[in-house]
């Protein structure tokens, strides 16, 4: 899955709760004139008010895999479903799967890590959460899956902020932040993106793990229509520095300056993801190893690993190891520890 | 081993090469004529004095192939079952009433066919008259049994065996996990699957006792019994692999055989009608021949530019019909 084949073609998986707004956003990016055909996996199907010969209706079944790992779930009716779309390649530019509110997008993910053919053709871009800024929080408290698929987001499109204040706005941010700091957040109405933020991220790519720096509140906020509202009274989130830990959903971030020893800690990443894959929701690492010129990248989910070096290091860069886990009821201490007992 | 070619007989310079234009996802013989199905919307039929002509079967996508050497059937995404001659005609048997892919087609005695969609699975009797069983998921699988009108049916958690024109439900062999292809021995006393986690499973029917067979490097998408129902040839590995079906026990508590090894993973299989030869097909798109008796290989196609995705003996073993993934085509004459 890591090496950047031109000829695999982007998957992008799109979830959200119901009602949070993916209907709108699926049939803008088909709609919309940027002369791309997608191909769209759908689960709700005639939803869709596009005529497109390559919606694909899907029965969304998670399968078990029989190989020792007991999180390892795939989206069956995807394997089947991306070797026939395979037979028409050259007819469409992307791949979109839209999962059910209710679904978990870990299954779609490890598909592509799994299945040597869907991972031979397709290559997954990113995961884009839509959620509804009005509804979100009470969401997050109740629904489980909604957490889920926050968590696990590259990209999330906080949509109908019409429908909300302000602080509403800030605090529901604050709230995604505090589970996921590291996904590129938007706020939207009737999911109004550029798709260029949406399509196209190669956020699995290991070529393409350049940073790892949790996004800042204030980022992205280019609404600044202070004018309308008159809701500051009652705001402690001037500036968006307001900080929440979500109770069971965290991530833990680390970094050294001290090069890290493979012998050390691959046995250390592998352990922890064997123990603690099913709570491990995501995890992606850029590491400086002892001896070793080139970066070494990671990414996972759940128990699923991959890894290779990507480029050598830049003269005047500092060669810092980062790596972080986004997970639930994580053991921080147990998990600082091992890293810390990783450097050369 | 990667010099192969270098060592081993070759046919190659005997192929008359087709355009087929784009993917071939599968070919048959339809008696002297070579049928490839290509990816999308037709079949390229070669008639045995080169003569070539396209057939067009579907409006998209054809996702599954089953042949009985005098029909092609094709399931395409735009919800028909079509079957096709040698001569060129073909008729529409069927279309989804809801327009969903056809996932899977067999062929099986007396004209009837079976298709999928989703998680149903469909008969055609000779009259005409379509019956229907709901699966618990997606079926992976179909294959009519070599006698009479029973249709195993792979989906996930096992193999369902349906007999259509009898009321009672049909019969569960469970085994945990995706099944996909599914395949009956000539003599019908085994029913094999492969899986998704790179393994068979097979079921010795007389008492439904399992049987794994495992070691592969990967998935297996080719398999077929040699004409007698000795050996079970199969792909997912950087050899052949072939399971011992003799006896009544077949492969328990026994090893394959391993020949044509190569240094790339065999990812197509077929059988020569008549004698113990294996053809098999590379994921890099050399195909080479290999007698199972003391492993003897010739080169019947060097490596292209993509897997080996179609590979058929004609009748009379004299033809071998090959087709790629990057849409390469020919028919090496044997005789």
């Amino acid at each position: 899955m890591s090496d950047a084949n031109p000829d695999k073609i982007p998957v992008t998986v799109l979830t959200g709760y119901l009602g949070a707004g993916k209907t709108t956003l699926l049939n803008r990016i088909l709609s919309e004139p940027h002369g791309k055909k997608y191909a769209v996996i759908v689960n709700e199907f005639g939803e869709i008010g596009i005529d497109n010969d390559l919606v694909v209706g899907a029965d969304e079944e998670v399968f078990e895999m029989n190989n020792g790992c007991i999180c390892c779930t795939v989206r069956g009716d995807l394997i089947r479903i991306i070797d026939g779309l395979m037979r028409r390649k050259g007819k469409f530019d992307a791949i979109i799967v839209e999962t059910t509110g209710l679904a978990d997008p870990a299954p779609v993910a490890q598909t592509f890590f799994v299945d040597e053919n869907v991972g031979k053709k397709a290559k997954l871009d990113a995961v884009v959460t839509v959620a509804d800024a009005k509804w979100l929080r009470d969401r997050l408290r109740d629904a489980p899956e909604a957490k889920n698929q926050i968590a696990f987001a590259d990209v999330i499109l906080l949509n109908k902020t019409d429908l909300v204040s302000d602080a509403e706005l800030r605090e529901v941010e604050a709230r995604i932040r505090g589970i996921n700091p590291y996904a590129t957040l938007h706020r939207t109405q009737r999911a109004q993106i550029p798709l260029e933020a949406v399509l196209g991220r190669n956020a699995f790519d290991l070529e393409r793990i350049l940073e790892i720096e949790p996004a800042f509140l204030e980022a992205d906020d280019h609404g600044h229509d202070h004018d309308h509202h008159h809701d500051h009274g009652h705001a402690h989130s001037h500036g968006g520095l307001k900080h929440y830990h979500d109770e069971d959903m965290q991530s833990i971030s680390m970094k050294t300056d001290t090069p890290l020893d493979p012998d050390k800690f691959f046995p250390f990443i592998q352990n922890l993801v064997q123990v603690e894959g099913p709570n491990i929701l995501r995890c992606k690492g850029i590491l400086s190893l002892k001896d070793d010129p080139k970066r070494f990248v990671f990414q996972g989910v759940h128990m699923m690993l991959d890894g290779d070096h990507q480029r050598e290091w830049k003269q005047d860069e500092e060669r810092t190891s980062r790596v972080v886990f986004i997970g639930r009821n994580l053991p921080e201490e147990k998990i600082r520890k091992g890293f810390e007992s990783c450097v050369a | 081993m990667t010099d192969t070619q270098a060592q081993i007989p070759s046919v190659v310079d005997r192929t008359r090469l087709v355009a087929a234009g784009g993917p071939v996802v599968a070919t048959h013989f339809l008696r002297q004529t070579a049928a490839f199905a290509l990816g999308e919307e037709a079949l390229l039929l070669v008639a045995p004095d080169g003569a070539e002509s396209r057939v067009a079967v579907h409006e998209g996508g054809v996702l599954a192939v089953a042949s009985d050497s005098a029909r092609i059937l094709t399931g395409g995404d735009d919800g028909k079952v079509v079957v096709t001659n040698a001569k060129g005609h073909s008729e529409t048997l069927a279309t989804d009433a809801r327009h969903r892919w056809i996932d899977r087609v067999a062929l099986g005695p007396d004209g009837v066919i079976a298709w999928s969609a989703g998680k149903q699975a469909f008969v055609r009797t000779a009259k005409g008259e379509i019956k229907s069983l709901d699966l618990p998921s997606s079926v992976g699988g179909l294959a009519f049994a070599p006698k009479g009108v029973r249709l195993a049916v792979a989906h996930y958690g096992g193999v369902s065996l349906w007999f259509p024109n009898a009321q009672a439900a049909p019969e569960m062999l469970a085994w945990k996990g995706s099944h996909l292809d599914a395949l009956f021995s000539p003599d019908g006393r085994f029913l094999v699957t492969s899986m998704q986690e790179s393994t068979l499973h097979g079921w010795r029917l007389v008492d439904a006792k399992d049987m794994r067979m495992s070691g592969y490097s990967g998935k297996v998408r080719s398999m077929v019994f040699t004409p007698g129902g000795k050996w079970l040839a199969t792909s997912g590995s950087e050899q052949l692999i072939l399971w011992p079906f003799a006896t009544k026990d077949g492969p328990m508590g026994k090893q394959p055989r391993m020949v044509a090894a190569y240094d790339k993973r065999a990812v197509a299989v077929a059988c020569h009608p008549k004698q113990e030869i294996v053809a098999a097909g590379f994921e890099d798109g050399l195909v080479m021949l290999c007698r199972i008796d003391d492993g003897a290989e010739i080169l019947a196609k060097g490596p292209g530019k993509g897997a080996v995705s179609a590979l058929a003996w004609s009748a009379d073993g004299a033809k071998l019909a090959f087709g790629t993934e990057a849409g390469e085509a020919g028919i090496v004459d044997l005789a």
